[in-house]
């Protein structure tokens, strides 16, 4: 597969006795979204720290764009067009909306050794920063302090942050963790949207979600792929069924 | 936020109208003292607001800001015992030496988070006492007597205690200006990020490490200036000015006024420093009726017990100090 935007190779971690990444494998083609799927303990969490750059593996290869990334840092890998976002909400609680997504902008737009000019005054920085805000539908709240934003919208936040940083793939860590049924419809079609034009690595508890969504699907069980392949081909799959798909789900969806 | 007649905004700006008459008052009086006290307070007023840019913008408790008042300080004494009283070559050397070493010690520190900082910038502190204490040649514990006053070639004469006062007072305003565009410049905007959320700034791809340690120079500069203005205020230099109950001062200033707050220090020195002159005679007078003259004498020696528990009140429940009690109340 050539023209993959990321390429994982034999990607390994142990932390102690535990295997995180079993000699994980997979390709994830330009604009496709690729879900990660598995029981909790699974290795998804850790599978997105290395790709981001805050956990390094033991063993293996991360592509992106044909680049090694590997031993790159964390703001080498945002600075490629990686943005990821947060499982845990980690916002800059104290700023408002607005400054949040200012400051993702302002991340990719040069140095920050400018010390004079009033940043918050700085078309260069809010007008992006509000076009973001706008696509995930929070314009309206953009002078709102983060701390007083709701969960749902702290998710919608947490999105916009990362288009804002102008990537060319999402690493999107459960964002509709703790949402309720109208915020995670709302989520699923922002991220629908957002698929048009960027390439998507989801990782999500949210069955129904993953399945609207994802064009391919890896399932992680103890750090290890055990299946991966379209949406219909893993519904079909015996092993992923018994190993994480409770049958009535898997058939609530056929 | 458009509305310029608040409570805080009128406090503030009375602040700076009785620094700016302080010297009139005192020669129409005669009153020396108020002199040497306020210009103490500006001094040591710019000293923290210094300290506030990495505390309260960049949330770094640096337990050992004062140091830098004694690089300043030493850089103007040192000189001018070699016989080099000029100023065009004392106060560079009290910027540069405090720059340098605030380098060191940022470049070191700030790879460490939270009480491991705290204790690597005192440690650092310490040494440099220790250091000065060391220091024969230079009065060792004593300390060192500075007989000039940094010569400027006759352009300005530091000597005249009302030119020396508004040269500190206009350097103030002129720190607060600088640290007030800093803050809420680009770069500033990331020190503030990191404060916040120092994991999320670099997963956007922000290289915090090298801001920080900008900030960090930054400030110790500025303090290293206001050291170099101390020790010709006082004429005299000695290790007590790096010990680390002085950088303690310094918080205490920045925590008291307000923290991320542009006035904040100058409202916590001008707090701090008048109670620590204050109390004692008020205690005095309070006790006296009580009890005998020498036992009030007595009693007022501990006027920090009265010190202390107001500090933990405005911390406990003023958040943003002074300054943020202020606009709170003014907002009512």
């Amino acid at each position: 597969m050539t023209d993959a935007l990321l390429q994982i190779e034999g990607l390994s971690k142990r932390f102690g006795g535990v295997v995180a990444s079993d000699d994980i494998s997979l390709d994830v083609p330009k604009r496709e979204l690729h879900a990660i799927i598995g029981p909790n303990g699974g290795g998804k969490t850790t599978l997105i720290g290395e790709l981001a750059g805050e956990i390094v593996p033991d063993d293996g290869r991360i592509r992106f764009d044909g680049d090694d990334i590997t031993g790159l840092s964390i703001y080498r890998r945002s600075a490629l067009g990686l943005a990821r976002s947060f499982q845990i909400t980690s916002l800059f609680l104290d700023f408002t909306a607005l400054d949040n997504v200012a400051l993702a902008v302002q991340a990719h737009s040069g140095h920050s050794f400018r010390f004079w000019r009033n940043a918050r005054r700085d078309p260069e920085l809010r007008e992006p920063a509000c076009a973001a805000l706008a696509r995930v539908g929070l314009a309206q709240r953009a002078d709102v302090m983060v701390a007083n934003l709701s969960h749902g919208e702290h998710r919608q936040l947490e999105i916009a942050m990362a288009l804002a940083t102008k990537p060319r793939m999402l690493l999107l860590d459960e964002p509709m963790a703790g949402m309720g049924p109208e915020e995670s419809a709302r989520m699923v079609r922002t991220l629908r949207e957002l698929k048009q034009e960027l390439t998507i690595l989801l990782v999500e508890h949210d069955m129904e979600a993953v399945f609207a969504l994802a064009d391919r699907i890896t399932v992680l069980v103890y750090g290890r792929v055990i299946a991966s392949g379209t949406p219909e081909a893993i519904r079909a799959n015996v092993e992923v069924r018994q190993a994480y798909l409770g049958e009535q789900e898997v058939a609530g969806h056929g | 936020m458009t509305a310029w007649f608040t409570l805080r905004n009128v406090v503030v700006a009375g602040l700076l109208i009785v620094l700016a008459l302080v010297p009139v008052y005192a020669s129409v009086t005669g009153n020396a003292f108020l002199m040497t006290l306020f210009t103490r307070i500006v001094i040591l007023a710019m000293a923290a607001t210094s300290l506030n840019l990495i505390l309260g913008y960049g949330g770094m408790v640096s337990f050992g800001h004062a140091v830098y008042l004694g690089f300043g300080g030493y850089a103007v004494g040192i000189l001018a015992q070699e016989g080099m009283a000029s100023g065009f070559l004392q106060w560079p050397m009290a910027l540069a030496a405090s720059a340098l070493f605030a380098l060191i010690v940022g470049a070191l520190s700030l790879r460490t988070r939270g009480v491991y900082f705290i204790m690597i910038t005192l440690a650092f502190a310490q040494l440099a006492y220790y250091f000065a204490v060391g220091l024969e040649r230079y009065g060792g514990d004593d300390g060192l007597t500075i007989q000039r006053r940094s010569q400027f070639a006759g352009l300005i004469n530091l000597s005249n205690r009302t030119v020396f006062y508004y040269l500190c007072l206009l350097l103030l305003v002129g720190t607060i200006y600088l640290v007030w565009r800093l803050a809420n410049s680009r770069f500033g905007l990331v020190i503030q990020g990191s404060r916040s959320n120092d994991r999320r700034m670099q997963a956007i791809g922000f290289p915090t490490y090298r801001y920080r340690l900008v900030s960090f120079v930054i400030a110790g500069t500025i303090c290293g200036f206001a050291g170099a203005l101390l020790a010709n205020h006082t004429g005299f230099i000695s290790p007590a000015i790096m010990h680390w109950t002085r950088s303690g001062d310094l918080i205490v200033m920045v925590v008291l006024g307000g923290m991320a707050s542009s006035f904040g220090p100058l409202i916590g020195a001008v707090a701090l420093l008048v109670l620590e002159e204050t109390l004692p005679p008020l205690i005095r007078l309070i006790a006296f009726p009580f009890v005998e003259q020498p036992v009030a004498l007595k009693i007022s020696e501990y006027w920090q017990i009265v010190l202390g528990p107001l500090f933990l009140l405005v911390v406990l429940f003023a958040r943003g100090g002074i300054n943020g009690l202020l606009k709170a109340v003014g907002r009512d």
